[in-house]
């Protein structure tokens, strides 16, 4: 089969518990872009899998999709990757797509290695941005090194080429009411998954507020030296009304929980106010806050990139600014 | 008990730049260490082996430094290890990854459970624990933050944004696992000398049986066109001066002027 016969783009929409995840819209927008790109010939398709999974396809027609491919069976009501990725390498082989986006997220990054491992194809990870060369060769863009040196990476000979693609870095369209598309409607043969029975599910609890949702933020680096100190953070984030968050380093080393995470693989934010102590800002933690209205920073590297989006800032050490500042700020509110 | 550890040697540092003339990684004075994330990999594995008692085998592949991770792992308390090590391995994607490294699985067979990390934190594709799953043709339960067994089952702790899923999975499964799931012992001088003895493999793609047109840049279906360093943004920075009172009077009025405080 040679890879002109593979044809059109498809999304996987990703879905849990009857909603579909904003990242499958975000896909379906840029699709449209690339498939302007590529020629206009290629058709937009959301694959949809579930025990109701028809049922998505008006809402997938409005966010763009020309087509949905639903696959239902009692079976795939739950999540589990065998049988998802079985009926998704079916799908592949019958339809031949082009391309297949997935997002990543938990699901997309557990699911789509399944089914390019099956497909013999390649499958790009965590894609930050998707473009179409001069030579009209699909590229993706990826980060490495925590984002400090970017890829562009091509699938050249095989077919689909499967990325997985970083959530909020394309916008969804507005929702175009009444939208119509061609309905696929297919019921595979599917055998529940007696490997893996999901027991229990937990919602989980956060202390303070979600960093994504915070107008302020003090965020600690990996320059921070103690947890004592990160505590003189945490107190100055709550004399400014905000949170503290943190660039990965502090995450990996098991100071603060993986949801105060800034950056690529944490969360983007985009606080009114944001500072940054001893943090150098590799290219995937500024862009998870580059867009801050105000960025200030304590840094006593000069040539560190975090400068390069500061609006304010001191190269100096934290340890005796932090305290000083403290002062400075309860003495001005009168504590 | 039967359990694999796969580890990776990465840079011990994000600060990677490209050499301005050849365009190519600088390498140079960056030391390597065991990826965080394996480490966590390990001492789950040494824990399930206290519990349950067994066999930990530590494997990697890479050029012959690799090995060095392998040795951490050895110290830590893994009982064997093997590195897979051929310059036909070298170049691969992610699928051309998993398949040598699903194929080192086979060889040393009758396997209970596979652990790698979450991902590596230099390429961070999350791939590779998921492909071997699927060239073994295992379950796989990602992101773990809690792992037990029992009667051939695996109880696992998902760590999922939002919520915590608890799956049991048949085993042989293969499990990534999270920082959150255990803090990596370090190794103590009498593991470091018991490490010396311990049974060391090194294989090569014929050893292991590999496919020549699975592995390496044959085996890739994706390629990497560029590298590059990402475009920069150039802000104009108000720097304050002078000593730390100083520097917070006026970081004070500035928050201020920004109605901040």
């Amino acid at each position: 089969m040679a890879k002109e016969d593979y044809k059109g783009i498809w999304v996987f929409a990703e879905q849990e518990n009857g909603v579909l995840s904003e990242t499958t819209f975000e896909l379906l927008a840029k699709s449209a872009d690339l498939k302007e790109k590529l020629g206009g010939k290629d058709e937009i398709t959301a694959v949809v899998l579930g025990d109701d999974a028809a049922a998505f396809a008006s809402t997938l027609y409005s966010y763009g999709a020309e087509k949905v491919i639903a696959a239902e069976h009692a079976n795939l009501g739950q999540y589990s990757a065998r049988p998802y990725a079985e009926v998704l390498t079916a799908l592949s082989e019958k339809y031949k797509p082009s391309i297949f986006l997935f997002p990543a997220s938990p699901l997309g990054r557990d699911l789509a290695p399944r089914v390019m491992c099956q497909l013999r194809t390649g499958l790009t990870a965590d894609a930050i941005d998707l473009d179409v060369d001069e030579d009209g060769v699909f590229v993706q863009t990826t980060p490495n090194f925590g984002g400090n040196i970017l890829s562009h990476i091509c699938i050249m000979e095989k077919r689909p080429q499967m990325v997985t693609v970083h959530p909020k870095v394309f916008s969804p369209i507005s929702p175009i009411e009444g939208a119509a598309g061609e309905l696929i409607l297919e019921k595979p043969e599917v055998e529940a998954d007696d490997c893996y029975i999901l027991l229990e599910t937990e919602k989980r609890v956060f202390e303070g507020k979600p960093i994504a949702d915070c107008s302020v933020l003090v965020s600690g680096g990996r320059g921070i030296k103690s947890q004592a100190d990160l505590d003189m953070l945490r107190e100055l984030a709550a004399l400014l009304g905000g949170e503290l968050a943190s660039s990965r380093p502090l995450v990996d080393n098991g100071w603060l929980p993986h949801e105060k995470q800034i950056g690529q693989s944490g969360t983007t934010t985009k606080p009114d106010f944001i500072l940054n102590v001893a943090v150098s800002g590799s290219v995937q933690y500024l862009a998870g806050m580059q867009n801050a209205k105000c960025i200030m920073s304590i840094n006593h590297v000069a040539s560190a990139p975090i400068w390069d989006v500061s609006h304010y800032g001191a190269v100096m050490d934290y340890s005796k600014l932090i305290p000083a500042l403290i002062a400075e700020i309860k003495a001005r509110k009168g504590l | 008990m039967k359990i694999l550890v796969f580890v990776k040697q990465v840079p011990d540092t994000d600060d990677v730049r490209l050499d301005p003339r050849t365009g190519n990684l600088m390498r140079d004075g960056v030391q390597s260490i065991i990826n965080p994330f394996d480490a966590n990999g390990v001492e789950a594995a040494l824990q399930l082996k206290a519990q349950c008692g067994g066999q930990v085998v530590a494997i990697s592949m890479g050029p012959p430094q690799a090995d060095d991770v392998l040795k951490k792992a050895l110290a830590m308390g893994c009982d064997e290890s093997v590195l897979i090590s051929d310059r036909a391995l070298g170049g691969a994607d992610t699928l051309a990854t998993g398949y040598p490294l699903a194929k080192a699985a086979e060889k040393i067979g009758d396997y209970d459970l596979i652990i790698c990390g979450r991902h590596a934190t230099d390429a961070e594709t999350a791939q590779t624990g998921p492909i071997i799953a699927a060239f073994l043709g295992i379950p796989q339960v990602t992101l773990v933050d809690k792992l037990s067994v029992e009667d051939g089952f695996a109880i696992c702790r998902r760590l999922l944004p939002d919520r915590y899923e608890t799956v049991k999975v048949k085993l042989p499964a293969l499990v990534t696992v999270c920082s959150e799931i255990n803090t990596p012992r370090y190794p103590t001088p009498i593991n470091i000398m018991k490490a010396l003895k311990k049974p060391r493999a090194v294989w090569n793609a014929a050893d292991l049986g590999c496919e020549p047109d699975m592995i390496g840049i044959p085996g890739s279906p994706s390629s990497n066109k560029k590298i590059f360093e990402p475009p920069k943004r150039m802000t104009e920075t108000i720097f304050f001066q002078g000593d730390a009172e100083a520097v917070a009077r006026a970081i004070a009025d500035a928050l201020e002027a920004e109605k901040i405080i």
